[in-house]
Protein backbone atom coordinates (compact mmCIF):
# COMPACT_ATOMS: atom_id res chain seq x y z
CA UNK A 1 0.00 0.00 0.00
CA UNK A 2 1.62 3.25 -1.15
CA UNK A 3 0.65 6.63 0.89
CA UNK A 4 -2.66 7.06 1.29
CA UNK A 5 -3.57 10.73 -0.45
CA UNK A 6 -6.70 13.06 -0.83
CA UNK A 7 -9.21 11.89 -3.75
CA UNK A 8 -9.94 15.48 -5.40
CA UNK A 9 -13.39 16.03 -6.56
CA UNK A 10 -13.35 15.29 -9.95
CA UNK A 11 -12.40 11.80 -9.41
CA UNK A 12 -15.65 11.13 -6.96
CA UNK A 13 -18.76 9.64 -8.31
CA UNK A 14 -21.92 11.11 -6.82
CA UNK A 15 -25.12 8.85 -6.94
CA UNK A 16 -28.02 8.67 -5.53
CA UNK A 17 -27.98 4.89 -3.81
CA UNK A 18 -30.26 2.72 -1.32
CA UNK A 19 -28.47 1.21 1.89
CA UNK A 20 -27.96 -1.98 0.00
CA UNK A 21 -26.60 -0.44 -2.56
CA UNK A 22 -24.14 1.90 -1.71
CA UNK A 23 -22.99 -1.74 0.34
CA UNK A 24 -22.99 -3.19 -3.25
CA UNK A 25 -20.64 -0.98 -4.67
CA UNK A 26 -18.06 -0.96 -1.34
CA UNK A 27 -17.84 -4.40 -2.01
CA UNK A 28 -17.69 -4.38 -5.52
CA UNK A 29 -14.55 -1.89 -4.83
CA UNK A 30 -12.39 -3.88 -2.36
CA UNK A 31 -11.62 -6.59 -4.63
CA UNK A 32 -13.52 -9.50 -2.85
CA UNK A 33 -12.37 -13.11 -4.09
CA UNK A 34 -15.45 -14.77 -2.70
CA UNK A 35 -18.75 -13.86 -1.90
CA UNK A 36 -21.17 -16.72 -0.70
CA UNK A 37 -24.69 -15.51 0.44
CA UNK A 38 -28.13 -16.74 0.42
CA UNK A 39 -30.65 -14.00 -0.54
CA UNK A 40 -32.98 -12.91 2.35
CA UNK A 41 -35.18 -9.57 2.62
CA UNK A 42 -34.18 -6.54 3.39
CA UNK A 43 -30.86 -7.54 2.40
CA UNK A 44 -31.34 -8.60 -1.10
CA UNK A 45 -30.25 -6.04 -3.11
CA UNK A 46 -26.88 -6.23 -1.84
CA UNK A 47 -25.87 -9.67 -2.95
CA UNK A 48 -28.30 -8.71 -6.36
CA UNK A 49 -26.53 -6.06 -7.30
CA UNK A 50 -22.85 -7.92 -6.56
CA UNK A 51 -24.38 -10.92 -8.88
CA UNK A 52 -24.90 -8.62 -11.83
CA UNK A 53 -21.37 -7.15 -11.09
CA UNK A 54 -19.73 -10.77 -11.57
CA UNK A 55 -22.16 -11.30 -14.44
CA UNK A 56 -21.14 -8.53 -16.33
CA UNK A 57 -17.45 -9.39 -15.61
CA UNK A 58 -17.04 -5.97 -13.25
CA UNK A 59 -15.78 -8.06 -10.38
CA UNK A 60 -13.38 -10.74 -10.11
CA UNK A 61 -14.66 -12.59 -8.10
CA UNK A 62 -16.34 -16.13 -7.05
CA UNK A 63 -19.94 -15.47 -6.07
CA UNK A 64 -21.72 -19.13 -4.07
CA UNK A 65 -25.22 -19.20 -4.16
CA UNK A 66 -25.00 -21.48 -1.45
CA UNK A 67 -28.48 -23.22 -0.39
CA UNK A 68 -28.58 -21.57 2.99
CA UNK A 69 -26.75 -18.93 5.55
CA UNK A 70 -25.77 -21.99 7.60
CA UNK A 71 -23.78 -22.88 4.30
CA UNK A 72 -22.70 -19.22 2.91
CA UNK A 73 -20.67 -18.17 6.20
CA UNK A 74 -19.41 -22.07 6.37
CA UNK A 75 -18.55 -21.13 2.86
CA UNK A 76 -17.18 -17.95 3.94
CA UNK A 77 -14.87 -19.67 6.86
CA UNK A 78 -13.62 -22.00 4.14
CA UNK A 79 -12.51 -19.31 1.87
CA UNK A 80 -11.02 -17.12 4.10
CA UNK A 81 -9.04 -20.36 5.71
CA UNK A 82 -7.40 -20.38 1.99
CA UNK A 83 -6.68 -16.18 2.53
CA UNK A 84 -9.03 -14.94 0.39
CA UNK A 85 -10.74 -11.46 1.03
CA UNK A 86 -14.57 -12.75 1.95
CA UNK A 87 -18.10 -11.25 2.24
CA UNK A 88 -21.91 -12.43 3.25
CA UNK A 89 -24.79 -10.54 3.87
CA UNK A 90 -28.14 -11.46 5.94
CA UNK A 91 -30.55 -10.55 8.31
CA UNK A 92 -33.27 -11.50 10.94
CA UNK A 93 -33.87 -15.55 10.24
CA UNK A 94 -30.87 -15.71 7.84
CA UNK A 95 -28.44 -14.45 10.62
CA UNK A 96 -30.36 -17.20 13.18
CA UNK A 97 -29.46 -19.93 10.76
CA UNK A 98 -26.04 -19.14 10.68
CA UNK A 99 -25.64 -18.92 14.50
CA UNK A 100 -23.46 -21.93 14.85
CA UNK A 101 -21.33 -20.82 12.25
CA UNK A 102 -20.88 -17.02 13.02
CA UNK A 103 -18.94 -18.19 16.38
CA UNK A 104 -16.52 -20.81 14.05
CA UNK A 105 -15.61 -17.59 12.58
CA UNK A 106 -15.34 -15.15 15.09
CA UNK A 107 -13.28 -18.23 17.19
CA UNK A 108 -11.06 -19.58 13.90
CA UNK A 109 -10.17 -15.18 13.81
CA UNK A 110 -11.78 -15.45 9.75
CA UNK A 111 -12.27 -11.34 8.97
CA UNK A 112 -15.45 -12.29 6.91
CA UNK A 113 -17.23 -8.86 6.25
CA UNK A 114 -20.82 -9.43 7.14
CA UNK A 115 -23.21 -6.50 6.04
CA UNK A 116 -26.46 -6.85 7.90
CA UNK A 117 -29.56 -5.58 7.18
CA UNK A 118 -30.93 -5.44 10.57
CA UNK A 119 -34.79 -7.23 10.54
CA UNK A 120 -37.19 -8.16 13.26
CA UNK A 121 -37.14 -11.86 14.44
CA UNK A 122 -39.87 -13.92 13.87
CA UNK A 123 -42.25 -14.98 14.70
CA UNK A 124 -45.20 -13.66 13.52
CA UNK A 125 -42.50 -13.38 10.84
CA UNK A 126 -42.14 -10.11 10.36
CA UNK A 127 -39.91 -8.26 7.40
CA UNK A 128 -38.94 -4.59 9.07
CA UNK A 129 -36.44 -3.25 11.02
CA UNK A 130 -35.57 -3.46 14.62
CA UNK A 131 -32.37 -5.31 16.31
CA UNK A 132 -33.11 -8.28 17.84
CA UNK A 133 -30.83 -10.26 15.17
CA UNK A 134 -27.76 -8.38 15.46
CA UNK A 135 -28.29 -7.68 19.49
CA UNK A 136 -28.14 -11.60 19.61
CA UNK A 137 -25.57 -12.22 18.03
CA UNK A 138 -23.45 -9.87 20.03
CA UNK A 139 -21.98 -12.19 21.98
CA UNK A 140 -20.57 -14.39 18.89
CA UNK A 141 -17.24 -12.61 18.81
CA UNK A 142 -17.73 -10.35 15.84
CA UNK A 143 -17.01 -6.72 16.07
CA UNK A 144 -20.37 -4.80 14.98
CA UNK A 145 -20.95 -1.47 13.93
CA UNK A 146 -23.99 0.03 13.21
CA UNK A 147 -24.68 2.89 10.70
CA UNK A 148 -26.77 5.65 10.17
CA UNK A 149 -26.61 6.92 6.28
CA UNK A 150 -26.05 5.21 3.20
CA UNK A 151 -22.81 6.94 2.99
CA UNK A 152 -21.79 5.86 6.53
CA UNK A 153 -22.45 2.58 5.26
CA UNK A 154 -20.48 2.32 2.48
CA UNK A 155 -17.59 3.86 3.51
CA UNK A 156 -17.52 1.08 6.94
CA UNK A 157 -17.48 -1.38 4.79
CA UNK A 158 -14.74 -0.94 3.01
CA UNK A 159 -12.99 0.42 6.56
CA UNK A 160 -14.30 -2.86 8.31
CA UNK A 161 -11.76 -5.13 5.66
CA UNK A 162 -8.86 -3.07 6.70
CA UNK A 163 -9.64 -3.06 10.51
CA UNK A 164 -11.26 -6.74 10.51
CA UNK A 165 -7.95 -8.42 8.38
CA UNK A 166 -5.50 -6.38 10.57
CA UNK A 167 -3.24 -9.17 12.13
CA UNK A 168 -3.95 -7.49 15.45
CA UNK A 169 -7.52 -8.06 14.97
CA UNK A 170 -8.51 -10.85 12.68
CA UNK A 171 -12.09 -11.06 13.87
CA UNK A 172 -14.87 -10.78 11.59
CA UNK A 173 -17.24 -7.57 11.36
CA UNK A 174 -20.88 -7.17 11.11
CA UNK A 175 -21.64 -4.13 9.26
CA UNK A 176 -25.20 -2.93 10.31
CA UNK A 177 -28.18 -1.04 8.21
CA UNK A 178 -31.36 -0.30 9.28
CA UNK A 179 -33.84 -2.50 7.00
CA UNK A 180 -36.10 -0.32 4.74
CA UNK A 181 -35.38 2.64 6.80
CA UNK A 182 -31.51 2.67 5.52
CA UNK A 183 -31.60 -0.22 3.08
CA UNK A 184 -34.23 0.62 0.28
CA UNK A 185 -33.84 4.62 0.86
CA UNK A 186 -32.17 6.50 -1.49
CA UNK A 187 -29.57 8.72 -0.23
CA UNK A 188 -26.50 10.90 -2.16
CA UNK A 189 -23.61 9.03 -1.81
CA UNK A 190 -19.79 10.13 -2.80
CA UNK A 191 -17.93 7.13 -4.52
CA UNK A 192 -14.52 6.89 -4.12
CA UNK A 193 -12.53 5.35 -7.48
CA UNK A 194 -12.07 2.15 -7.22
CA UNK A 195 -8.13 2.64 -7.75
CA UNK A 196 -8.47 4.35 -4.85
CA UNK A 197 -10.32 1.45 -2.64
CA UNK A 198 -7.84 -1.25 -3.94
CA UNK A 199 -4.94 1.22 -3.06
CA UNK A 200 -6.45 1.62 0.63
CA UNK A 201 -6.88 -1.94 0.92
CA UNK A 202 -4.07 -3.47 -0.43
CA UNK A 203 -4.45 -6.87 -0.95
CA UNK A 204 -5.15 -9.20 1.96
CA UNK A 205 -1.82 -10.50 3.49
CA UNK A 206 -3.70 -13.92 5.81
CA UNK A 207 -1.62 -14.41 9.06
CA UNK A 208 -2.12 -18.12 8.36
CA UNK A 209 -3.44 -20.11 5.53
CA UNK A 210 -4.77 -23.63 4.44
CA UNK A 211 -1.81 -24.38 2.11
CA UNK A 212 -1.18 -28.19 0.48
CA UNK A 213 2.11 -27.35 0.39
CA UNK A 214 2.52 -26.49 4.14
CA UNK A 215 -0.68 -28.08 5.96
CA UNK A 216 -2.23 -27.75 9.06
CA UNK A 217 -5.30 -27.87 10.47
CA UNK A 218 -8.03 -25.57 11.37
CA UNK A 219 -10.60 -24.98 13.81
CA UNK A 220 -9.74 -28.57 15.78
CA UNK A 221 -10.72 -29.88 19.16
CA UNK A 222 -9.91 -27.70 22.44
CA UNK A 223 -11.33 -28.79 25.45
CA UNK A 224 -11.06 -28.64 29.23
CA UNK A 225 -7.03 -28.11 28.73
CA UNK A 226 -6.91 -25.43 26.12
CA UNK A 227 -10.24 -23.81 25.44
CA UNK A 228 -10.06 -21.18 27.73
CA UNK A 229 -6.65 -20.12 26.25
CA UNK A 230 -8.41 -19.46 23.04
CA UNK A 231 -11.08 -17.58 24.14
CA UNK A 232 -8.55 -15.28 26.13
CA UNK A 233 -6.72 -15.03 22.98
CA UNK A 234 -10.32 -14.16 20.83
CA UNK A 235 -11.14 -11.55 23.88
CA UNK A 236 -7.20 -9.80 23.47
CA UNK A 237 -8.04 -9.60 20.04
CA UNK A 238 -11.02 -7.44 20.99
CA UNK A 239 -9.47 -5.25 22.94
CA UNK A 240 -6.68 -4.11 20.14
CA UNK A 241 -10.00 -3.19 18.03
CA UNK A 242 -9.99 0.90 19.11
CA UNK A 243 -6.72 1.42 18.05
CA UNK A 244 -6.62 -0.46 14.91
CA UNK A 245 -10.22 1.08 14.22
CA UNK A 246 -8.91 4.81 14.82
CA UNK A 247 -5.74 4.22 12.69
CA UNK A 248 -7.70 2.76 9.57
CA UNK A 249 -10.42 5.79 10.59
CA UNK A 250 -7.03 8.57 10.58
CA UNK A 251 -5.96 7.04 6.35
CA UNK A 252 -9.69 7.30 5.26
CA UNK A 253 -9.93 10.38 7.00
CA UNK A 254 -6.90 11.50 4.86
CA UNK A 255 -8.19 10.07 1.73
CA UNK A 256 -12.40 11.57 2.11
CA UNK A 257 -12.28 13.93 4.94
CA UNK A 258 -14.98 11.96 6.11
CA UNK A 259 -14.55 10.09 9.88
CA UNK A 260 -17.27 9.02 12.02
CA UNK A 261 -15.65 7.65 15.86
CA UNK A 262 -16.33 4.39 18.11
CA UNK A 263 -19.34 7.01 18.21
CA UNK A 264 -20.55 10.21 17.51
CA UNK A 265 -21.62 13.40 20.11
CA UNK A 266 -24.13 15.69 18.65
CA UNK A 267 -24.31 18.93 20.82
CA UNK A 268 -23.44 16.95 24.09
CA UNK A 269 -20.73 19.61 25.60
CA UNK A 270 -23.16 21.39 27.92
CA UNK A 271 -25.96 18.76 27.43
CA UNK A 272 -27.57 18.04 30.87
CA UNK A 273 -29.92 14.87 29.12
CA UNK A 274 -28.07 12.78 26.28
CA UNK A 275 -29.70 10.71 23.83
CA UNK A 276 -28.33 7.17 23.75
CA UNK A 277 -29.22 5.66 20.10
CA UNK A 278 -27.31 3.97 17.15
CA UNK A 279 -28.75 3.36 13.18
CA UNK A 280 -31.02 5.87 11.89
CA UNK A 281 -32.91 6.67 15.10
CA UNK A 282 -30.05 8.57 15.72
CA UNK A 283 -30.50 10.89 12.91
CA UNK A 284 -34.21 11.41 14.07
CA UNK A 285 -32.75 12.10 17.59
CA UNK A 286 -30.24 14.49 16.25
CA UNK A 287 -32.98 16.20 14.21
CA UNK A 288 -35.25 16.16 16.89
CA UNK A 289 -32.51 17.75 19.22
CA UNK A 290 -32.33 20.46 17.01
CA UNK A 291 -35.64 21.97 17.42
CA UNK A 292 -35.40 21.08 21.15
CA UNK A 293 -32.57 23.53 21.55
CA UNK A 294 -33.91 26.29 19.84
CA UNK A 295 -37.04 25.97 22.64
CA UNK A 296 -34.13 26.57 25.39
CA UNK A 297 -33.31 22.60 26.13
CA UNK A 298 -29.94 21.40 27.56
CA UNK A 299 -30.06 18.34 25.48
CA UNK A 300 -27.80 16.57 23.10
CA UNK A 301 -27.20 13.01 20.97
CA UNK A 302 -24.30 10.39 21.25
CA UNK A 303 -25.35 8.17 18.52
CA UNK A 304 -23.26 4.88 19.10
CA UNK A 305 -21.28 2.87 16.14
CA UNK A 306 -19.66 0.32 17.26
CA UNK A 307 -21.32 -1.94 19.72
CA UNK A 308 -18.50 -4.62 20.01
CA UNK A 309 -16.10 -4.34 21.78
CA UNK A 310 -18.19 -1.52 23.43
CA UNK A 311 -16.36 1.82 23.78
CA UNK A 312 -16.92 1.64 27.08
CA UNK A 313 -14.78 4.34 29.01
CA UNK A 314 -14.98 6.49 26.29
CA UNK A 315 -18.62 6.45 26.73
CA UNK A 316 -18.74 7.49 30.47
CA UNK A 317 -16.24 10.85 29.66
CA UNK A 318 -19.00 11.32 27.38
CA UNK A 319 -21.86 11.21 29.34
CA UNK A 320 -20.80 11.13 33.13
CA UNK A 321 -21.65 14.82 33.52
CA UNK A 322 -25.12 14.77 32.03
CA UNK A 323 -28.15 14.19 34.79
CA UNK A 324 -29.94 11.75 32.71
CA UNK A 325 -29.00 9.48 30.09
CA UNK A 326 -32.14 8.09 27.81
CA UNK A 327 -31.57 4.95 25.68
CA UNK A 328 -33.65 4.48 22.62
CA UNK A 329 -33.79 0.91 22.09
CA UNK A 330 -34.96 -1.60 19.22
CA UNK A 331 -35.06 -5.07 21.04
CA UNK A 332 -36.32 -6.21 23.89
CA UNK A 333 -34.21 -8.74 25.32
CA UNK A 334 -37.61 -11.16 27.58
CA UNK A 335 -37.30 -11.40 31.15
CA UNK A 336 -34.04 -9.25 31.54
CA UNK A 337 -34.04 -6.34 33.58
CA UNK A 338 -33.48 -3.90 31.23
CA UNK A 339 -32.56 -4.07 27.26
CA UNK A 340 -28.90 -4.65 25.39
CA UNK A 341 -28.20 -1.49 25.21
CA UNK A 342 -29.12 0.07 28.80
CA UNK A 343 -27.90 -2.69 30.08
CA UNK A 344 -23.94 -2.43 28.52
CA UNK A 345 -24.46 1.81 29.65
CA UNK A 346 -25.54 0.37 33.06
CA UNK A 347 -22.64 -1.59 33.31
CA UNK A 348 -19.94 1.30 32.20
CA UNK A 349 -21.68 3.59 34.95
CA UNK A 350 -22.04 1.61 37.69
CA UNK A 351 -18.58 2.24 39.32
CA UNK A 352 -18.94 6.37 38.78
CA UNK A 353 -19.68 7.69 42.47
CA UNK A 354 -22.60 9.97 40.86
CA UNK A 355 -23.97 8.25 38.01
CA UNK A 356 -26.28 10.14 35.43
CA UNK A 357 -30.01 8.48 35.86
CA UNK A 358 -30.26 6.07 33.10
CA UNK A 359 -33.85 6.01 31.16
CA UNK A 360 -34.15 3.34 28.66
CA UNK A 361 -37.24 3.23 25.89
CA UNK A 362 -37.76 0.02 23.90
CA UNK A 363 -39.11 1.11 20.72
CA UNK A 364 -39.58 0.46 17.30
CA UNK A 365 -40.09 -3.29 17.41
CA UNK A 366 -40.99 -5.37 14.13
CA UNK A 367 -40.69 -1.73 12.20
CA UNK A 368 -43.33 0.74 14.04
CA UNK A 369 -42.51 3.99 13.22
CA UNK A 370 -39.97 5.90 15.47
CA UNK A 371 -40.72 9.83 14.11
CA UNK A 372 -39.03 12.76 16.23
CA UNK A 373 -42.42 12.33 18.66
CA UNK A 374 -41.50 9.53 19.94
CA UNK A 375 -38.23 10.88 20.98
CA UNK A 376 -39.61 14.38 22.02
CA UNK A 377 -42.24 11.96 24.59
CA UNK A 378 -38.96 10.01 25.76
CA UNK A 379 -37.47 13.42 26.72
CA UNK A 380 -40.35 15.13 28.49
CA UNK A 381 -40.74 11.46 30.60
CA UNK A 382 -37.27 11.72 31.42
CA UNK A 383 -37.30 15.30 32.72
CA UNK A 384 -40.58 14.12 35.15
CA UNK A 385 -38.60 11.04 36.07
CA UNK A 386 -35.36 13.16 36.46
CA UNK A 387 -37.63 15.64 39.03
CA UNK A 388 -38.68 12.53 40.66
CA UNK A 389 -35.07 11.65 41.13
CA UNK A 390 -36.64 7.46 39.93
CA UNK A 391 -37.11 5.97 36.56
CA UNK A 392 -37.97 2.66 35.59
CA UNK A 393 -35.31 -0.14 34.66
CA UNK A 394 -37.29 -0.18 30.88
CA UNK A 395 -40.60 0.74 29.67
CA UNK A 396 -42.07 -0.07 25.71
CA UNK A 397 -42.74 3.00 24.18
CA UNK A 398 -44.92 2.80 21.24
CA UNK A 399 -47.27 -0.11 21.10
CA UNK A 400 -50.85 -0.11 22.11
CA UNK A 401 -51.45 -1.03 26.27
CA UNK B 1 0.00 -28.21 28.99
CA UNK B 2 1.28 -25.15 30.91
CA UNK B 3 1.22 -23.18 28.04
CA UNK B 4 -0.51 -19.14 28.66
CA UNK B 5 -2.49 -18.26 26.23
CA UNK B 6 -0.25 -16.20 23.96
CA UNK B 7 2.26 -19.20 24.18
CA UNK B 8 -0.56 -21.56 21.79
CA UNK B 9 -0.94 -20.84 18.10
CA UNK B 10 -3.64 -18.75 17.16
CA UNK B 11 -7.08 -20.13 17.21
CA UNK B 12 -6.23 -23.62 18.22
CA UNK B 13 -4.50 -24.24 14.66
CA UNK B 14 -2.53 -27.42 14.63
CA UNK B 15 0.35 -26.08 12.53
CA UNK B 16 2.87 -29.40 12.54
CA UNK B 17 1.04 -31.60 10.60
CA UNK B 18 1.30 -35.36 12.18
CA UNK B 19 1.58 -34.68 15.85
CA UNK B 20 -1.51 -36.49 16.41
CA UNK B 21 1.21 -39.18 17.21
CA UNK B 22 2.29 -37.37 20.64
CA UNK B 23 -1.03 -38.06 21.71
CA UNK B 24 -0.68 -42.00 23.05
CA UNK B 25 -4.08 -42.91 23.10
CA UNK B 26 -3.45 -46.32 24.52
CA UNK B 27 -4.33 -44.89 27.77
CA UNK B 28 -8.04 -44.88 27.16
CA UNK B 29 -7.98 -48.13 26.62
CA UNK B 30 -10.70 -50.84 28.74
CA UNK B 31 -10.02 -53.90 27.00
CA UNK B 32 -7.29 -54.95 25.08
CA UNK B 33 -7.33 -57.28 22.10
CA UNK B 34 -5.58 -61.09 22.15
CA UNK B 35 -4.30 -62.46 19.23
CA UNK B 36 -4.12 -66.11 18.51
CA UNK B 37 -1.57 -67.04 15.63
CA UNK B 38 -3.21 -70.49 14.60
CA UNK B 39 -6.08 -69.75 13.11
CA UNK B 40 -5.18 -66.08 11.82
CA UNK B 41 -5.16 -66.12 7.82
CA UNK B 42 -2.25 -63.31 7.84
CA UNK B 43 -0.14 -65.75 10.03
CA UNK B 44 -1.16 -68.80 8.02
CA UNK B 45 -0.69 -67.52 4.07
CA UNK B 46 -0.12 -63.83 4.17
CA UNK B 47 -4.47 -62.62 3.14
CA UNK B 48 -7.39 -61.38 4.93
CA UNK B 49 -5.95 -58.34 6.83
CA UNK B 50 -9.75 -56.99 7.61
CA UNK B 51 -8.37 -56.01 11.17
CA UNK B 52 -5.68 -53.88 9.58
CA UNK B 53 -8.14 -52.33 6.92
CA UNK B 54 -10.91 -51.24 9.63
CA UNK B 55 -8.49 -50.49 12.44
CA UNK B 56 -8.88 -46.81 13.14
CA UNK B 57 -6.30 -46.13 14.81
CA UNK B 58 -3.47 -47.89 12.44
CA UNK B 59 -3.04 -50.28 15.91
CA UNK B 60 -2.73 -53.58 13.84
CA UNK B 61 0.88 -54.30 12.46
CA UNK B 62 0.82 -57.12 9.97
CA UNK B 63 4.53 -58.00 9.09
CA UNK B 64 6.45 -59.48 6.23
CA UNK B 65 9.82 -61.05 7.77
CA UNK B 66 12.16 -63.62 6.50
CA UNK B 67 9.31 -65.13 4.28
CA UNK B 68 7.26 -65.43 7.75
CA UNK B 69 3.81 -63.33 8.64
CA UNK B 70 3.50 -61.92 11.78
CA UNK B 71 1.31 -59.88 13.58
CA UNK B 72 1.40 -57.26 16.25
CA UNK B 73 -1.06 -54.99 18.01
CA UNK B 74 0.35 -51.09 18.92
CA UNK B 75 -0.87 -50.66 22.18
CA UNK B 76 0.39 -47.40 22.68
CA UNK B 77 -2.81 -46.20 20.32
CA UNK B 78 -4.74 -48.70 20.21
CA UNK B 79 -7.88 -47.32 22.23
CA UNK B 80 -9.66 -51.05 22.74
CA UNK B 81 -12.04 -50.38 20.30
CA UNK B 82 -12.84 -54.21 19.25
CA UNK B 83 -13.89 -53.52 15.47
CA UNK B 84 -10.77 -56.05 14.82
CA UNK B 85 -12.42 -58.36 17.10
CA UNK B 86 -15.71 -57.54 15.49
CA UNK B 87 -14.17 -57.95 11.98
CA UNK B 88 -12.03 -61.29 12.20
CA UNK B 89 -13.82 -64.16 9.90
CA UNK B 90 -12.10 -66.85 12.04
CA UNK B 91 -12.47 -65.31 15.89
CA UNK B 92 -8.47 -64.81 16.34
CA UNK B 93 -8.80 -61.67 17.91
CA UNK B 94 -10.72 -61.34 21.62
CA UNK B 95 -11.41 -58.77 23.67
CA UNK B 96 -9.97 -59.03 27.42
CA UNK B 97 -10.62 -56.27 30.36
CA UNK B 98 -7.37 -54.20 30.96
Amino acid sequence: MTAVKRIPKDQIAIEGLTGDAAIAHALKQCDLDVLAAYPITPQTIIVEDYQKFAANGEVHCRVIPVESEHSAMSACIGASAVGARVATASASAGLALMWEILYCAASMRMPIIFTVANRALSGPINIHNDWSDTYGARDSGFIQIYTQSCQEAYDTTIMAFKIAEDHKVLLPIMVCIDGFILSHNVERVEMLPTKAVENFLGVREPFIKLDPDNPITMGPLALTDYYFEFKEQQERAMEAVPEVFAQVETDFEKMTGRRYGMFEEYRTDDAEIIIFTHSTPGGTAKATVDVLREKGEKVGVLRLRMFRPFPTKEIVEVVKNAKAVIVFEKCRSFGAPSNPLALELRTALYDLEKRPMVVDFVIGLGGRDCPPTTIVEGYEKTKEYLKKGKAPLYETMGVRK
Amino acid sequence: MSEKYNEIPMAGNIIEPGNATKYKTGGWRAQRPIHTDETCLWVKNGTCGLCWIYCPDNSVKLIEKDGKYIYEFDLEYCKGCGICANQCPTDSIRMENE
